[in-house]
């Protein structure tokens, strides 16, 4: 079973505008900034991107890129402005966020975790305690109004929940630092992030790979994603960028 | 009004008092971060809500590894014992109450243990970046403030009511600033530390809930 595609444009033929994708990373950490390259060069449009931590603001000229082709329909994230609101005001996502021509709906962090792993198990919802008391218990939290829709909650022993649906993606991008050509793959430190839990929840999960080796050259207990959740891989060399946010 | 308080690294110190040798600790993005300069010779393990726990001191240029890096997005070391996970094992330990202690920035604070700190109207927009923040607080053992008693003109950040989104409704347990050490209690908002110079008096002008003067209040002592 070969996964392995030369070829970026190929691995992502038959991604098409309006494809929903979970992007990988935390700030710059285990992000597929090649795929999202490869995204930027197909200039699909109307998409919507769910992340995890802000990759986008770790990958700020390849988000800049999206925004100016006009490509982004809406981002999910916990982070997805710049941490500086000076910075932010100059950036063309945050303004386009203000203007409301891009979307940004914003979910705490562990709840995203929660929304995707579920996705990935078969799970509809889970009930969480994360954001009662603030406006996350209330409504979905979106810059567009009229998509604030409100949220159930429910008591368990005596504190409550909020219900939060499951999160499937059309496809996960996600960046592993080794992976064999059946698609088991092992990631490094904290790019591991959100890589593993967006590759299990994706319908298909495209795996951007630094080192490209045999079955077995893995050892089965080191695999960190096992390749069943993984539909196609792209050899792609270590590129060095900045390791800040603005 | 503005008083000369302590500097944002003292502030940090003061709170790296309050956490215990055996402690598990998560540390928000700002001052709490900080702390993290604060924790030599201490018995107590970071964690790092991207998939680390035993989070090493930052790297600088030629030791960084860009695959390595903490919550803030700063590179940093490993130590002997470090250990990674993704971000579903992060926030199962992070919700299911396994940290001892969480500090937190905060943009405004009550006395009844709210706060709001992760989006500012004054940005233009009345949402913002939430991070691993709510998740944090949700599951704390114990939760801390570490924030600017005034904002830079002045005006009260401890606050009668708060009317920036809120993070937390509930979970402060201390608040730690440039000028105070104050307590959460049933009773209201309990003054313990000034820093030095000023006055119960001085700090109670700076902020809008009736403070509860401790009877051993005492100068912020590190």
């Amino acid at each position: 079973m070969n996964k392995v595609y030369e070829k970026m444009e190929e691995a992502i033929a038959d991604v098409n505008d309006s494809a929903t994708i979970a992007i990988a990373g935390f700030f710059a950490c285990g992000v597929p900034r090649l795929l999202l390259r490869a995204l930027i060069a197909k200039k699909v449009k109307n998409l919507t991107l769910t992340c995890g931590c802000g990759p986008l603001v770790g990958a700020s000229d390849e988000l800049r890129q999206l925004v100016l082709n006009n490509q982004l329909k809406k981002v999910i994230d916990s982070y997805g402005l710049f941490r500086s609101a000076t910075k932010g005001r100059q950036d063309p996502f945050e303004q386009a966020v203000r203007k409301g021509e891009i979307e940004l709906e914003v979910v705490p962090m562990g709840t995203l975790a929660e929304r995707y792993r579920a996705a990935a198990a078969g799970v509809p919802a889970v009930y969480l305690p994360t954001g009662v008391g603030s406006m996350m218990e209330k409504m979905v939290v979106t810059n567009i109004v009229k998509h604030r829709t409100p949220k159930e909650t429910r008591e368990f022993n005596g504190k409550k929940y909020i219900l939060e649906y499951a999160l499937q993606p059309d496809f996960a991008f996600v960046h592993a630092f080794k992976g064999d050509t059946e698609g088991n793959l092992r990631y490094s430190k904290t790019a591991r992030n959100f890589n593993p839990v967006m590759a299990a929840a994706a319908k298909c999960t495209i795996a951007e790979v630094e080192n490209v080796v045999e079955p077995g050259q893995i050892d089965g207990d080191d695999v960190h994603t096992p390749g069943l959740y993984v539909k196609r891989i792209v050899p792609v060399p270590r590129i060095s960028f900045a390791v800040t946010i603005d | 009004m503005r008083f000369e308080g302590i500097p944002r690294e003292m502030i940090a110190l003061r709170v790296s008092k309050e956490i215990k040798d055996g402690d598990y600790v998560n540390l928000g993005i700002g001052i709490p971060t900080l702390i993290s300069n604060w924790t030599e010779g201490k018995d107590i393990i970071l964690q790092a809500e991207i998939g680390m726990l035993k989070n090493g001191p930052i790297a600088d240029e030629s030791q960084m590894n860009q695959d390595l890096i903490n919550a803030s997005c700063q590179p940093v070391l490993e130590l002997p014992g470090t250990v990674y996970f993704d971000i579903l094992e992060s926030f199962s330990m992070i919700r299911g109450g396994r940290m001892d202690v969480v500090v937190m920035g905060a943009l405004q604070a009550n006395g009844r243990g709210d706060y709001a700190g992760w989006a500012n109207p004054e940005r233009g927009l009345d949402i913002g970046n939430v991070g691993g923040s709510m998740d944090l607080c949700a599951g704390a053992k114990k939760l801390f403030l570490a924030m600017e008693h005034t904002s830079k003109d002045g005006k009260a950040k401890i606050v009668n009511e708060i009317s920036f989104p809120l993070t937390a409704s509930g979970k402060v347990n201390m608040i730690f600033t440039d000028l105070a050490v104050m307590e959460i209690t049933p009773k209201g908002l309990l003054l313990k530390e000034v820093a030095p110079g000023l006055t119960a008096t001085n700090v109670q002008s700076v902020t809008e809930p009736k403070l509860i003067i401790s009877p051993d209040l005492k100068e912020i002592e590190f």
